[in-house]
């Protein structure tokens, strides 16, 4: 969000709604009304100073109704713009004309009641949606009296109350008594499936983030006891049926039941929970806290919405896209992200914010850079021969420090530092005319250092050094000192200790800023090509993404054609015809004039780091055999997944026993004609979710789901009988599940410890399995029984170690970051997508391709990589050659090069991330660290002692 | 016991300074006894960082990371 709101370009509008979207795709009007906030962005510095003296209180909607704000107030901590706004329905001045307490508060004079509703009209070239979701109303599931006790909670609420920022500061407590609940019971599908509620989607989400609240709240509260109610626990997802198993683990118990009541008990203010559970028995139980991770729908904003943009929405009132085009809104030009495509999890949703950043610029190539803004600033002043000296600006931050730090004392103390020629303070370091202040302060008075103490480097250091920058100086010439949220934040009612500390922290800042030295920001080339790896559907659409995008790409595939796993998919349950999906989009591939293929390729080598890889591929057969290396500057990896081939249930043993695709085939050519008396069967879970493969594979229940309506389609009386443990028809296809029990397919759940049994008698199979609902056993005899198998990861490995991209434990691709970088491997400029990254179905392996082609085509376009100055850097003449930074070094970032007799470690700069393992590791010190070398921190070590 | 202890702090970049900042922003109160010094990782801290620590006089060093 930092970044997003620091983009030069990126312009945030808020408090707005769009009116009105006209003209066409490359050439939009869009209307948008901007709603006042009564303070000016411009002026207000995000002190809060207004809030204190607001009398008006009204519940906060961040923490769920659960604690107060002010009229005038900011939505949470870290929202950007960091800017006030005033709450026009309950401001005192607004509504009768009286108080203005903010104005007189406002020291920037940043509140500005004169401001009025304005319509703007921007002139885009694309449109991208991503308006979200809204939780599920409690109060509309009549059965569980929400309104009747401030004891049943949201999963949202709930989130609150365990966050450390809520309103109980992050101790578990119920809402009635602020007691600690012994018993907490959390009930699923509260809000989703079910005609009743009005959504019979499954919302996808709640059953991973109930188990999630559930875990943080035994790491509050330990002996907390915790029972979830569920219909199917649905942890599709990388590493969520782990997590799930964790929670047993832990002691949480699962319980398999819809609860049908929750009543208030009035004297203890616990509840009552009814529910029937899978053997039949009814049973009553006592909890103190109910939780219900709502489920989610459509807010009512999307009408108004679809019809300003002209768009159209699916039946449940999010947007409708198509399966193979799933980014794209019904208007060309107008692309669809996150929530507000359907209810999804926080990966699904990054992965397809970049797909839909990949389909802009797609839109856009011919205009790529036309209206960038880079900034231009004045030469660098050379400082390194000149006498130390040092500016100390002190930050007030309006009272936030100034209200605990003696600001005055500390900065009078700052200027008998040796090295330091001025020391002052200012009521806010980050606002425009401090900055003003500080660049002025540079030039006359020659500063060559500058220390700024005030809030957190991480937030705030890029604008310093910035403005530094703007004055001549070179960036790396700036130290802040944390003496806010480090300090007067966290000693507030120590103010003399938080002066001491202040000053302390100072101390040992204008020692390191003695000792800092003008970096290069090294600018590396980037090779403007990309190399994507598995010619499967994420490859082929991220490769068709690149070139769209005006990029050169190489496809490589290992097998003779194109396609992957996408000739296997006949039907689909959308009623999309894949295989004439395949023949265009292999078409457009093979024809594009950007994109080369190379089928029955083996990669032999990978050399280089972002932006410069070579690599030597081996393709074609026979006499054609041929080698070629090709330069590229980012890697796509879509190298996919297999089906998983079990051993038992007679697979491989017995004809009559098939893998759900080879089903899909042999119905879907009429090799297979189900009769009118003919049973199938099918078992769900074989190598999913158990020790082999402890994860779901996401989408073996839809396959079977497709292939049972397909049958009784062709044959309305064939018996079909579906044996699950769990059924995962996650979002939208819980209809399709729905539609399959309508039809007459028979669903029997069994258990991982009670599988059913297959034998073979007589040409037919024989299946016994345990009925939970009668405790009995049931036969049905069979003449086909289809396996829905895992999906497991490819078995060799040989080009993961090449490219020295790690797998996560299930054996998938890892990503750097699981919900926040889903595409991007822990090696600068490999990118990861489809089926190698985890199961999953098209669309989303669509998605997924796109935003690794935004990411490479990100880097691509740029053409060069720019490296923060923090990297590590050897001296030759001190090395010894012992090679122990290379091999310590977590991002093969050192390589060691012989130069003369010796071995000498160099840094690849542009893969260095600036950890300073190796560093730490050298025996010889000859490795620095920039902007954080021994000297810097011996000195402030040195400084830290010298109070 | 030392009451008013000497503690010196060296906390990761990107967790436990971050988790410091996210202290102060939820406003949790903690003593007001630890001198940090920021580095890009904990893999950066030599050993002699923290006996140097203790020769200037630290009561106890808090590794974060």
């Amino acid at each position: 969000m930092v970044e997003a709101g620091r983009s030069p370009n990126i312009e945030i509008i808020t408090n707005a709604d769009i009116q009105d979207v006209s003209g066409t795709a490359g050439n939009f009007s869009v209307k948008v009304l901007r709603r006042p906030r009564y303070v000016d962005e411009t002026k207000c510095t995000g002190c809060g100073v207004c809030a204190q003296y607001c009398p008006v209180t009204l519940p906060d909607p961040y923490n769920r109704y659960l604690s107060p704000i002010k009229a005038i107030d900011i939505l949470y901590t870290q929202a950007i713009p960091s800017t006030y706004s005033i709450n026009p329905d309950h401001c005192l001045f607004l509504n009768r004309q009286e108080c203005k307490q903010c104005t007189r508060a406002c020291q920037t004079g940043a509140i500005d009641f004169d401001q009025k509703p304005e319509v703007a009209v921007y002139q885009v070239g694309a449109v991208i949606l991503s308006t979200g979701f809204k939780e599920y109303d409690p109060a509309r599931i009549s059965a569980y009296h929400y309104k009747d006790s401030p004891n049943i909670v949201t999963g949202l609420e709930f989130e609150r109350i365990s966050s450390a920022s809520g309103p109980y500061m992050g101790k578990i407590l119920r809402p009635s008594d602020l007691e600690k609940p012994g018993k907490i019971a959390l009930i699923q599908c509260a809000g989703s499936r079910g005609s009743t509620s009005g959504n019979t989607y499954c919302s996808s989400v709640c059953c991973k983030y109930a188990v999630k609240d559930a875990i943080v709240a035994l790491e509050h509260e330990p002996d907390l006891d915790i029972t979830i109610f569920f219909m199917d626990m649905r942890m599709h997802g990388k590493g969520l049926e782990s997590f799930h198993e964790r929670a047993k683990e832990l002691g949480i118990h699962f319980i398999r039941s819809r609860v049908s009541e929750v009543r208030r008990d009035s004297q203890t203010e616990d509840l009552i929970l009814k529910y029937v559970t899978e053997d039949g028995s009814l049973h009553h139980d006592i909890f103190n806290l109910i939780v219900l991770p709502m489920g989610l729908e459509a807010p009512d904003g999307n009408f108004t919405l679809a019809k300003a943009a002209a768009i159209e929405l699916n039946p449940n009132g999010f947007c409708r896209t198509e399966l193979f085009d799933p980014l794209s809104a019904s208007r060309e030009g107008i692309y669809v992200a996150g929530g507000f495509r359907g209810p999804m999890a926080l990966p699904d949703s990054v992965m397809q914010a970049g797909g839909t950043a990949a389909c802009v610029t797609e839109l856009l190539a011919p205009a790529r850079n036309t209206l960038i803004s880079e900034k231009t600033f004045i030469e660098e002043r050379p400082v390194e021969q000149e006498p130390l000296r040092i500016g100390v600006f002190v930050c007030n931050c309006g009272k936030n420090i100034a209200g605990v730090v003696d600001v005055e004392e500390v900065k009078k103390y700052a200027a008998t530092l040796p090295g330091v020629v001025i020391s002052t303070d200012n009521l806010y370091s980050c606002s425009e005319d401090t900055q003003v202040l500080i660049k002025e302060t540079v030039v006359k008075e020659k500063l060559n250092r500058v220390v700024v103490a005030a809030c957190t480097p991480r937030t705030h250091e890029p604008l310093f050094q910035e403005t530094i920058r703007e004055a001549g100086l070179n960036r790396c010439l700036v130290e802040m000192v944390n003496i806010r949220d480090q300090c007067s934040w966290v000693h507030a009612h120590e103010k003399e200790e938080a002066t001491q500390k202040s000053k302390d922290l100072i101390r040992m800042a204008v020692a390191k800023a003695g000792l800092i030295r003008p970096l290069d920001e090294p600018v590396i080339d980037v090779i403007p090509g990309g190399l994507v790896i598995g010619g499967g559907l994420a490859g082929m659409t991220a490769a068709l993404s690149l070139a769209e995008q005006g990029l050169e790409c190489y496809l490589v595939e290992k097998t003779a054609k194109l396609g992957g796993n996408l000739h296997n998919i006949h039907y689909t349950l959308e009623g999309e015809n894949p295989q004439d999906y395949l023949k265009t989009i292999v078409d457009q591939v093979r024809n594009h004039g950007l994109i080369q293929v190379f089928t029955e390729a083996k990669i032999e080598s990978v050399n280089g780091f972002v932006g410069n890889f070579q690599t030597v591929i081996k393709y074609g057969q026979g006499p054609q055999k041929r080698t070629v290396e090709l330069q590229h500057g980012a890697i796509i990896l879509a190298t996919g997944a297999m089906t998983f081939r079990p051993d038992e249930y007679l697979y491989g043993k017995s004809r009559h026993v098939v893998l759900q695709y080879e089903l899909e085939e042999k119905l879907a050519s009429g090799s297979f004609v189900p009769a009118g008396d003919d049973t199938i069967v099918m078992i769900q879970c074989v190598g999913s979710r158990d020790d082999s493969h402890m994860y779901c594979s996401s989408i073996c229940c839809s396959m079977a789901i497709k292939n049972a309506l397909k049958i009784k389609e062709i044959n309305p009386s064939t018996n079909v009988y579906v044996l699950y443990r769990n059924m995962g028809t996650y979002g939208f296809h819980e209809d399709y599940y729905t539609q399959a029990r309508e039809r007459g397919v028979v669903f029997i759940r069994y258990d991982r410890d009670n599988k059913p049994e297959v034998t073979e008698i007589d040409g037919r199979l024989r299946i016994t399995i345990k009925d939970l609902l009668i405790n009995n056993d049931v036969v049905i005899h069979t003449g086909l029984l289809a396996l829905s198998t895992a999906i497991v990861p490819q078995q060799d490995d040989t080009l993961e170690r090449i490219l020295a991209v790690p797998r996560s434990a299930d054996g998938f691709l890892l990503e750097s970051h699981v919900q926040l970088r889903p595409v991007d491997s822990y090696i600068d400029g490999i990118f990861i997508c489809g089926m190698a990254h985890f199961p999953k179905p098209i669309d989303e392996s669509i998605a997924q391709a796109k935003a690794a082609a935004s990411k490479a085509g990100i880097l691509l376009a740029r053409g060069h990589v720019r490296v923060e100055p923090i990297v590590s850097s050897c001296d030759p003449d001190k090395c010894i050659g012992c090679g122990i930074c290379e091999y310590f070094c977590p991002y093969n970032a050192i390589k060691m090069k012989k130069k003369g007799k010796l071995k000498k470690a160099e840094v690849i700069v542009a893969a260095c991330k600036g950890c300073g393992v190796c560093a730490s590791y050298c025996p010889a010190r000859a490795i620095s660290m920039g902007r954080f070398t021994d000297e810097q921190i011996f000195a402030q070590i040195e400084a830290f002692g010298r109070n | 016991m030392v009451s008013k202890p000497r503690i010196l702090g060296f906390l990761c970049h990107w967790c436990c300074y971050a988790a410091a900042d996210a202290a102060g922003v939820a406003r949790f109160q903690y003593p007001p006894h630890i001198r940090v010094i920021r580095v890009m990782c904990t893999g950066r801290i030599d050993p002699v960082f923290i006996l140097e620590g203790f020769l200037q006089g630290a009561d106890g060093i808090f590794v974060g990371g």
